[in-house]
């Protein structure tokens, strides 16, 4: 029984002392991200093209069937009502404040988070970054803020996206394949959508950029330097990305209401 | 303290373990300007620590490191990357960052630290991949390389800022006999030539003979011998012997530290 206690005080100690050092680390890549972006900017916009470039297809793909599914599922119940005209509108507010920067991050960690962690991880395990210590480069600025930034700026962009794409689906949905009228359905959207419900979806999907991509990076820069250790950051990048994403989208819609 | 004109690098008293483990117990060691030093000993007793140590890439738990009068301790990171400028060093297994190509590997200090146009930079990385024997392995990525071409590729990038000390950490192993003595007499050249201080960890007794001023044999984190190749090489100390003429027995454990062989065996539980 005592070993349990002391088991959960110790667990409990590593966590505190783990997130301590996660929160220093978020403020080194900050301090370095304005020097990083002045002086180094063609290494932000490769890693923007990186992370943008790995995301986009299986973003545009996830966007118009999950756009379609909120069609279909709006029209059958706003049918009940007589209200197919607003399958637009319930579709468009889900996503552009919803699932829009949700699914977004969470694809994101899934494909560009991994891949950014494996990557700082092997070179990690390669010795890399010690070779970049020794010709006097700080790895941390050279690496990891590029990185960093990257998923940082991809990160609204690909939720925009999503969300057009999105969009897109539940129209094909809706008017090809309902025949609601074209007209009522995007005025209605135009009536109904306000500039808060985009700044909301804004606002998270900038959240979740930071997010997304600081845990990818600490994931990597913390891995255990050998292919199982690469490995298992891997793997964490996607576990805490989705829920740390969720309790914050809890959080930024309780704020906002 | 001692010489610093002469001395270049000075280690004091210095302790460093890991987890319970120590790896130095008390080492003192002084590498000499412009001279080549091998740090020798078994496998696991520390060289490329003592390196990582020397260059603050791990810090001690006691005891300090001098590298040209500066106690390197003390240093703040700026301090820490100006003093490593004047280092170069070869990695054990090379580490090339490998999504660039080998090209701009070796070009990556010069691209970081100087303003030199592409036409220099590119003039002076191909005379030092040259110098390797790999100026036609230019355009190819590191993933392309064998791993004794990697190395060499290594040795080119550590070298290209023109350093004052070079760290080779086995910079012989998995090399051919004609690349082997190619690098040996870059190694002799390069100190020779151009005043450089070289430290070269190796196993490998014959080649560290040819090329070593001196040398360190480092056993239990401590030196257990010292002096030029020829001194070591007929000390009448068992453990320089048994070490310099590859015995399996002898005070040198060829096993690292483990429970009772046969306890283990038997599978009796230990803890
Ligand atoms: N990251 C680490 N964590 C724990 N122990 C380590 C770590 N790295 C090295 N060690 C231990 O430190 C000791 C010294 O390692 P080091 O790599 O310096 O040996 P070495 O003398 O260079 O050996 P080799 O000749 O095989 O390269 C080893 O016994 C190893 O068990
Ligand atoms: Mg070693």
């Amino acid at each position: 029984m005592t070993r349990v206690l002391r088991d959960i005080r110790n667990n409990l100690v590593e966590f505190v002392r783990t997130f301590g050092a996660f929160q220093l680390f978020f403020l080194r890549l900050l301090r370095h991200s304005p020097a990083i972006l002045g002086t180094r900017f063609g290494l932000v916009i490769k890693q923007v093209y990186n992370t943008g470039a790995l995301s986009l297809v299986i973003i545009m793909v996830c966007g118009l069937f999950v756009g379609g599914v909120l069609a279909l599922q709006a029209y059958s119940n706003m049918a009940v009502f007589n209200a197919e005209d607003w399958t637009g509108v319930a579709a468009h507010q889900v996503l552009v404040k919803e699932l829009g920067p949700v699914m977004t991050a969470i694809l994101f960690a899934a494909r560009a988070g991994t891949a950014l962690t494996s990557e700082i991880g092997l070179m990690k395990a390669t010795d890399q970054l010690s070779a970049m210590e020794m010709m006097a480069v700080n790895p941390v600025r050279r690496e990891l803020v590029p990185r960093f930034l990257g998923g940082v700026i991809a990160m609204p962009f690909l939720a925009a996206i999503f969300s057009a794409v999105g969009l897109f689906g539940a129209h094909v949905v809706g008017v090809e394949l309902f025949q609601v009228d074209v007209g009522s359905f995007w005025q209605q959207i135009q009536l109904i959508a306000e500039s808060e419900d985009v700044n909301e979806g804004i606002i998270k999907s900038v959240v979740f950029g930071f997010a997304a991509s600081v845990i990818a990076v600490w994931e990597g820069y913390n891995a255990m330097p050998t292919a199982e250790g690469v490995g298992r950051a891997t793997t964490r990048t996607v576990v805490i990305t989705a829920i740390s994403i969720l309790v914050f989208d809890f959080m930024i819609t309780a704020a906002l209401i | 303290m001692g010489d610093y004109s002469e001395n270049l690098i000075e280690i004091h008293d210095l302790k460093y373990s890991r987890g319970h483990r120590a790896i130095f117990d008390g080492l003192n060691l002084t590498i000499k300007r412009g001279e080549i030093t091998a740090l020798m000993g078994p496998s696991g007793t520390g060289k490329t620590t003592l390196l990582r140590l020397i260059t603050r890439q791990l810090i001690p738990q006691q005891g300090a490191i001098f590298v040209d009068g500066l106690d390197i301790s003390t240093l703040s990171q700026s301090e820490l990357y100006q003093l490593r400028q004047r280092f170069g060093m070869l990695f054990q297994n090379g580490a090339l960052l490998t999504d660039l190509s080998v090209f701009e590997n070796v070009a990556f200090p010069l691209r970081e630290h100087t303003k030199l146009s592409n036409r220099l930079i590119r003039h002076i990385v191909l005379t030092k991949l040259h110098a390797v024997g790999l100026r036609g392995a230019a355009d190819m990525m590191p993933a392309q390389l064998s791993g004794g071409m990697a190395r060499r590729v290594a040795l080119a990038r550590a070298m290209v800022m023109d350093p004052e000390i070079l760290i080779y950490d086995e910079p012989f192993v998995g090399l051919d006999p004609i690349s082997l003595g190619v690098i040996v007499r870059l190694v002799r050249r390069l100190n020779d030539a151009l005043g450089i201080t070289s430290i070269v960890v190796s196993h490998d007794v014959e080649e560290i003979a040819t090329v070593a001023d001196r040398s360190f044999l480092l056993s239990d984190g401590k030196v257990a011998a010292s002096g030029s190749p020829d001194e070591l090489r007929t000390a009448n100390s068992e453990l320089v012997r048994q070490f310099m003429h590859g015995m399996a027995d002898g005070p040198v454990a060829f096993h690292f530290d483990a429970p009772g062989y046969e306890e283990q065996l038997l599978g009796r539980d230990t803890e």
